[in-house]
């Protein structure tokens, strides 16, 4: 059961980091960061059956942690299209030297 | 002296009661709180000529002059205080037999390791004679100046200074340890700075204060070397601890009591004006002249010779810088009297003199007779303060003259004078008999102190290096010879024969006023009572026939005996007691017979001989030549030491600054900056902004890694 877990855990992670790594598109690397995040909570669930309690509570964290952060990232994806009316990542390089 | 007759008025046959020194930092503090009063207001005056200067002016009718009352007061005033309290110890130890110094401690001045020295004063025979000469004179001095100065607008600043040099100057003759001294040494040193070029606006006068300073430098570390070398074999510095385990703790003629005393006797050559370091006394009387008859004839200069009396011990231990000392000190005062004879600023003539006569000290310190240099320093002190104020009154009567007439010509400048005795009879006979007591005429103080100097000269050839020695008396005698001459010429060009000065200028020279005529007075009697303090026994017994009915008979040999006793056991053990004859014969009285007869034949010789001269003012004098020329060159000396010192070190600086500093240090310092710069703005190009690129480098990161972790 914990095999099956863990490499469903392991395909999604994978999915979101190609995702991270391939795409342009703001909205969906964010998407795919989330992947990334449920993936790892998979992985706490099914490890918590085994080890302990601790895992589905730290579960809450991360979900409590990123609804928070897709808020907030949202909100800054939100307003870079309101200024440049796109949200293509290879338009933003400002921040550097 | 002074106290001759004062110690008579006290009453004799007192038992002899323990010395209890007098309010001795009083001696020390008043002349330092004469210093900060003279200071601040120093300082407000120049605060209000420069706002005078910014508003636009500049001119002397706009000189406040109404601090220089309080000046006038406070300046002479803190001296003349402290040469009361001196004079008050000096009563208390002439009654009382002192045989160990008495050290007064203040307070504990640095504990470092095994290093402990107090901030001390040490008063015994020695420091107070050093004492009754720096406040007796310096207050004589401080009063001339009230009248030599009284027109000059650092009037305040002048005194500060002045009252500054007498703390520094007391400081180093009352230190009771090697470093209370050193402070002293260098404070005189500044102060000497601060005066020679006190009108520093004038380039000259500035640059000859930096030079006195660079000079004494390279004394100053001989000073600190042989302090060095004295803390690692006594492993302390104070006077009376060092002097006392300097016989058991050092092998006599041994390699470190000889290092030790030479190094010493830089440091006093130095001080003291000697070969090689002598260049920058006569540049020193740029500095106005009762500065050059205080801290250049008078005290300062003496310290090197007081320094050697005081590490007496040392020096006795040790026959080959003896003789060094004795031998540099006979060329010195041989070299600067050849060059006195030829010089024709009358200052410059007195600053050679002031030269040849403290070789005549070291020559004295040198052949063992601590006692007789320190005789030698007091006469001179008084002889050569009295021709130096003379010759300040001298050039303030010629400087007037030239003034009213607006003449352009030089006033220190001998052949510009001429027949000056007319109008000013004072310091005529004055400084006649400043010149008898130097060229050593009889009965004047200069006679009987570089008599006794000549003698022990002679007497030191029967002990070590005779064929040395032999020489040295010699030319000790020749040197006397030649004082005689450069003085009287002096005399002769300043006051006799006619007036150069031209008709105009001829009806504005007047005498001195009075402030400045009676310490000229006082010293002149001084030049001539001094030398009686030490009328040796044998020439009172045989010529005067009062052998022990004068009081005075050889008192300042038994009075610096408990200082001295030490240095000439030692000397008597090692070298045996001298035999009591000159080289080639004779005893003390005919030699000193002899030497007072020829220096007075060569006084009237030359005086008849330059009554003759045809001297013409400076403006229309030609070019000196042949033996002349070297002389009036001063033998090339400077000219020797700007070729092989000066600019092989100015070359040594260019060097480093050019080559070491500016392309070497700059070069390094420089070239990491910019191997930093080049190396961020390459590591920069990895910054793209680009957040794919940030991600992809993560997690190839992340991959690296794992793959560590597991594998």
């Amino acid at each position: 059961m914990l095999t099956e877990a863990l490499t469903t855990s392991a395909l999604l992670f994978v999915i979101g980091t190609f995702g991270v790594l391939v795409r342009r598109n703001a909205i969906i690397m964010f998407l795919c960061i989330e992947l990334q995040l449920n993936a790892v909570n998979l992985a706490l669930v099914a490890f918590s059956r085994y080890v302990g309690v601790e895992g589905q509570v730290f579960v809450f964290f991360v979900m409590t942690v990123a609804a928070a952060e897709a808020a907030v990232g949202l909100a800054i994806i939100i307003s870079i299209f309101r200024h440049y009316r796109t949200v293509n990542v290879d338009n933003f390089n400002l921040l550097k030297w | 002296m002074t106290l001759a007759p004062l110690s008579g008025l006290l009453q004799e046959g007192a038992q002899p009661a323990a010395y209890e020194p007098v309010l001795p930092g009083l001696i020390v503090l008043l002349p330092l709180l004469g210093f900060l009063f003279n200071g601040v207001l120093a300082m407000r005056v120049g605060a209000r000529a420069a706002a005078a200067v910014r508003a636009g002016d500049d001119g002397p009718e706009h000189q406040d002059d109404g601090h220089k009352r309080w000046v006038t007061l406070v300046g002479p005033g803190v001296v003349g205080l402290s040469f009361v309290v001196v004079l008050l110890n000096f009563a208390g130890m002439f009654h009382a037999d002192l045989h160990d110094p008495v050290v007064v401690s203040y307070w504990s001045w640095m504990v470092t390791g095994a290093l402990e020295v107090d901030a001390a004063l040490q008063l015994d025979q020695l420091s107070m004679i050093m004492m009754l000469v720096v406040t007796g004179v310096g207050f004589l001095i401080h009063v001339f100046s009230v009248g030599y100065m009284h027109d000059d607008p650092g009037y305040a600043r002048y005194f500060s200074y002045l009252n500054l040099f007498v703390f520094f100057m007391l400081v180093l003759v009352l230190g009771a340890s090697f470093p209370v001294m050193f402070v002293g040494w260098e404070g005189v040193g500044l102060c000497s700075y601060l005066l020679i070029g006190f009108w520093f606006r004038d380039r000259e006068k500035a640059d000859a204060g930096k030079k006195a300073f660079i000079v004494n430098r390279i004394g100053d570390f001989g000073f600190l070397v042989a302090m060095f070398l004295v803390f690692t074999a006594f492993g302390t510095l104070a006077f009376p601890e060092v002097f006392a385990d300097a016989p058991a703790l050092l092998e006599y003629g041994g390699v470190t009591v000889t290092a030790i005393t030479l190094f010493l006797f830089l440091g006093a050559a130095g001080k003291s004006a000697q070969i090689p370091l002598y260049v920058w006394l006569p540049d020193a009387m740029a500095g106005p002249t009762p500065v050059s008859a205080l801290i250049h004839a008078a005290t300062m200069v003496t310290a090197g010779v007081y320094m050697v009396a005081r590490t007496s011990v040392l020096f006795a231990l040790a026959p080959v810088s003896s003789a060094v000392v004795a031998a540099v000190g006979v060329l010195t005062a041989l070299l600067a009297a050849t060059i006195a004879l030829a010089q024709y600023d009358i200052k410059k003539v007195l600053a050679y003199s002031t030269i040849s006569q403290l070789g005549y000290m070291f020559l004295a310190v040198g052949v063992g007779a601590y006692y007789v240099g320190i005789f030698h320093l007091m006469t001179h002190a008084f002889f050569k303060a009295l021709l130096f104020l003379g010759s300040g009154a001298v050039i303030h009567a010629m400087h007037h003259a030239l003034h009213g007439t607006h003449s352009d010509a030089d006033p220190q400048d001998m052949r510009n004078m001429g027949g000056l005795r007319t109008s000013m009879p004072v310091t005529w006979i004055t400084m006649w008999i400043a010149t008898l007591a130097i060229a050593g005429i009889w009965p004047l103080a200069g006679f009987f102190s570089k008599d006794e100097i000549i003698w022990y000269a002679g007497l030191a050839a029967s002990s070590s290096y005779p064929a040395l020695f032999t020489v040295l008396w010699v030319l000790a005698l020749a040197t006397a010879l030649l004082t005689a001459i450069y003085m009287t010429r002096l005399m002769v060009m300043t006051f006799h024969g006619a007036n150069r000065t031209g008709r105009e200028e001829a009806r504005h020279l007047h005498e001195a006023p009075r402030v400045m005529t009676i310490p000229l007075i006082l010293l002149a009697i001084l030049s001539v009572v001094g030398g009686w303090v030490n009328v040796p026994e044998e020439v009172a017994a045989s010529v005067l026939g009062l052998a022990g009915a004068l009081p005075t008979s050889e008192w300042l040999h038994h009075w610096l005996e408990p200082i001295t006793a030490s240095a000439t056991e030692i000397r008597y053990e090692h070298l045996g007691e001298p035999a009591h004859a000159a080289p080639f014969g004779g005893g003390e009285v005919l030699w000193a017979g002899l030497s007072t007869l020829a220096a007075l034949a060569l006084v009237l010789f030359t005086a008849r001989a330059a009554a003759r001269w045809k001297v013409v003012p400076a403006a229309e004098a030609a070019v000196p030549t042949g033996l002349k020329s070297l002389l009036f060159n001063k033998w090339y000396v400077d000219e020797f030491y700007d070729r092989f010192v000066v600019q092989p070190v100015l070359a040594a600086s260019r060097f480093s600054w050019r080559v070491i500093d500016a392309v070497l240090i700059d070069g390094a310092v420089n070239g990491l900056g910019l191997v930093t710069r080049a190396g961020g703005a390459f590591v920069s190009l990895f910054q793209t902004g680009q957040v794919n690129t940030y991600a992809l480098v993560l997690t190839l990161g992340v991959l690296a890694i794992l793959g560590f972790v597991v594998f």
